[in-house]
């Protein structure tokens, strides 16, 4: 009689292809990507925090309602959308802005969506970071957590029956990993052979809660084979590692029609959002510790060893960034709102006589009482 | 549940109980009465604009809303607990056989999981038929229901929707259900914008409405009563047919009291009126709801401002049940038509009891009663 004891087994191992000062360990994993490839990634890496730092700004303004940062997780943005075909159907958590930025998101698009304007996909109906992109093959995003795990693998079905070639990636973090829905979708797309890849962004907390009281066993990758999928732990700081597993584990979902479980380790530098402050559950030499350790720096050594950038092209590409990001954030901020009347349409397909009353009923009431509602001079006019 | 559709298959259900059992437990005293609700539907005839007819119970002519919808799209599949075998109430039977294992296929048991799932693939494009086994299991999929399949088209800004999604399940009393295989959930998903509620009233109905909600470019949740699927019995149309959702039909003409309900409950209230009739000459108006959520006050304003008293049945809960809600835009819209208060015949305000259920539910003698009051204020 043998009991298994998961303390006694081996923990799954950390796939990588850099150390920390971006030389490649072991040349047959360098995905030998084009100078004009990483050059690009590690761009929109720095175009990410860019964007980050001002509109984490804007909102200690108020002049946007929220913020979420990504500190800390670019590789494993960057690096996995990099690796899939842009056709691939993403859903996501919150933490993935520069998926879209990969993808062909626009600053105006960030900042539309962030100022609720009259350009925002939305039309103005969610908070700032709840992306979603139909040109860009991404899901808007909710605030429920781990709801999009079963959508991605009940997308990943339709896909493969109407033969695409094509895949879904489904990105979450470790906190919601532990909610009902992540345990369903991992099921479902396993036992109903759905090529979906569960990209796990283990960032090392959810909210304030570390992953020492988020699960007892080996992370997140310690349950694929469980739910009979193939599984890959990857050090989530190394962009070109993030790259190498997202690109094999497409390979095995599209050919073999199977899901497959990545479990990137990284690590949330900034606070959760703009509602929170880390510092009181961490302390500032932990997060300065892995600040060293960052996926921009990583690559950063790896583009100056190939003698591909210098800190001169650093700094100019900064500024250049940073104006781009301001440009963009100040026509998002001057643009008005959707018209009022957007609060009530696309509830259902078409407008319904009961939405049509109360809509009528809503746009009297405002016009009745105009001085009351002075903020109708930032929203768009009814056509 | 499960058991008793292999039992049903296999037949053995149907055996006469055998000796030795008999011998054992001996037959039942005379003196111990076994309640078994008495029921009886009444056949309606399709419109002969429909075409050719044939003889189906419910839970057949929700398989052929199915088939037609399976023949009809491509992209259409049927998944959920145990629909591979044909199901446990045999609404899928067939199917699987028919289409494939790819397009009509059993899940893991997890409602939210399902309901996820079906989200996914409508978003996709594909039309997505889920069963929930019964209404009384579908709160797990309640987030998923309420947070993103009605929430889709709305917070996207119509980018991405999954209007292709429709959810089944099973509701309502069935004699013996108890708790957890009874319930009308119905008042619950009114309350969400952004997905539609439908339920038929028999097999012709079903059809036509399930179509309608299939092809609806909304997410919508058809609710089944289980008591009809094998009593209730009519010519339905073997075509493709829909009727329209949002809109109210009125069953029979009257012009004393206008009495709304749906559902079963609907059988139940064409007995009240010929009750009413026969015993009181009072002429009932019985309007059958169909769709929940969207609803057609229209047409219910329409009756009660012509007959000036209204009636409300369901067999849910009395508080917060839909009743509720048409009660209150009736006094709204109707108040100075109105000759009484209005009446909410319903379940009480307690889980769905066993060995109770003939005295919980809004029977013919309590919509009777609140006929006569409603002709006596």
């Amino acid at each position: 009689m043998d009991f298994h004891l998961p303390e006694e087994s081996p923990g799954i191992p950390v796939y990588r292809v850099m150390d920390g000062e971006g030389r490649v360990l072991d040349p047959s994993q360098d995905p030998q990507l084009s100078k004009d490839t990483v050059l690009e990634m590690y761009r929109k890496m720095v175009m990410l925090s860019t964007m980050d730092g001002i509109l984490y700004n804007a909102q200690r303004q108020g002049r946007i309602s929220f913020y979420m940062t990504n500190y800390g997780e670019e590789g494993t943005h960057i690096g996995s959308a990099a690796a899939l075909d842009p056709r691939d159907m993403a859903f996501g958590q919150y933490r993935e802005a520069g998926v879209f930025l990969w993808r062909g998101f626009t600053l105006d698009d960030f900042m539309n969506q962030c100022f609720s304007n009259d350009l925002d996909y939305n039309k103005g109906r969610a908070f700032p970071v709840n992306f979603g992109s139909k040109d860009h093959n991404f899901a808007t995003y909710s605030s429920p957590l781990a709801t999009q795990m079963p959508h991605a693998s009940g997308a990943a079905y339709a896909l493969k029956r109407a033969g695409t070639g094509l895949c879904v990636v489904c990105y979450f973090g470790d906190g919601a990993a532990s909610e009902g829905d992540a345990h369903a979708a991992f099921n479902f797309a396993a036992t109903l052979d759905c090529p979906v890849i569960f990209f796990c962004r283990n960032n090392g907390y959810a909210i304030s809660t570390p992953t020492s009281e988020q699960y007892r066993g080996d992370g997140i990758a310690s349950r694929g084979s469980g739910y009979g999928m193939a599984t890959i732990r990857v050090d989530g700081n190394d962009t070109f590692a993030v790259y190498n597993v997202t690109k094999a584990a497409r390979e095995m979902c599209v050919t073999e029609n199977r899901p497959v479980l990545i479990e990137a380790m990284t690590y949330r530098i900034g606070d959760h959002s703009t509602s929170d402050d880390s510092s009181a559950y961490r302390t500032r030499d932990e997060v300065d510790h892995y600040r060293g350790n960052s996926p921009i720096t990583r690559l950063q050594h790896y583009l100056i060893n190939q003698g591909w950038w210098d800190m001169e092209q650093e700094a100019n590409y900064r500024d250049k960034a940073k104006q781009q990001v301001m440009e963009a954030f100040r026509a998002g901020e001057e643009r008005k709102k959707p018209p009022l009347s957007d609060l009530m349409t696309d509830v259902y397909n078409t407008m319904e006589p009961h939405l049509a009353k109360q809509t009528d009923h809503m746009l009297n009431h405002i016009q009745r009482h105009k001085e009351q509602y002075t903020t109708t001079d930032i929203f768009k006019k009814e056509k | 549940m499960a058991v008793c559709g292999a039992l049903v298959r296999s037949g053995r259900l149907s055996r006469p109980i055998c000796g030795r059992t008999l011998s054992l437990i001996g037959s039942r005293p005379a003196s111990v009465k076994r309640m078994a609700s008495a029921l009886s539907y009444v056949p309606e005839t399709a419109p002969s604009d429909f075409g050719e007819t044939t003889k189906m119970n419910l839970f057949q002519s929700i398989n052929s809303a199915m088939d037609v919808a399976l023949a009809t799209d491509p992209t259409a599949v049927i998944f959920g607990e145990d629909v591979a075998f044909g199901g446990v109430f045999r609404c899928t039977v067939g199917l699987a056989d028919k289409y494939g294992k790819d397009r009509v296929f059993n899940t893991p048991l997890c409602e939210q999981g399902i309901a996820g799932f079906g989200i996914g693939m409508a978003v996709m494009g594909a039309t997505a038929i889920a069963e929930i086994q019964f209404a009384d299991y579908i709160y797990p999929a309640f987030d998923q229901i309420v947070n993103e399949a009605a929430k889709y088209r709305y917070r996207s800004g119509n980018l991405f929707d999954c209007g292709r999604l429709t959810m089944r399940a099973p509701c309502g009393a069935v004699g013996h259900g108890a708790l957890y295989h009874s319930q009308s959930p119905e008042a619950f998903f009114a309350h969400v914008p952004g997905i539609k509620v439908v339920i038929p009233r028999g097999p012709i109905q079903a059809k036509g409405l399930l179509l309608a909600c299939i092809k609806d470019d909304n997410p919508c949740i058809f609710l089944e009563p289980k008591i009809l699927y094998r009593a209730a019995v009519e010519h339905v149309p073997v075509g493709d047919f829909t009727l329209p959702l949002t809109s109210a039909e009125v069953v029979v003409e009257g012009k004393d009291v206008t009495m709304v309900a749906w559902g079963t409950q609907v059988q139940v209230l064409r007995e009240v009126c010929n009750m009413a009739q026969e015993k009181l000459g009072v002429s009932c108006e019985l309007i059958d709801l169909r769709t929940i959520m969207p609803w057609d006050s229209e047409t219910v304003i329409k009756s009660v401002n012509k007959t000036g008293r209204l009636l409300v049945a369901h067999e849910a809960p009395l508080t917060g049940g839909f009743a509720a809600e048409i009660a209150s835009t009736v006094q709204g819209e109707c108040f100075l038509h109105l000759e009484a208060p209005v009446e909410r015949v319903c379940g009480y305000d307690t889980p769905f009891p066993h060995i109770f259920e003939p005295f919980y539910m809004p029977d013919k003698w309590r919509c009777f009663e609140a006929v006569k009051k409603l002709i006596n204020y």
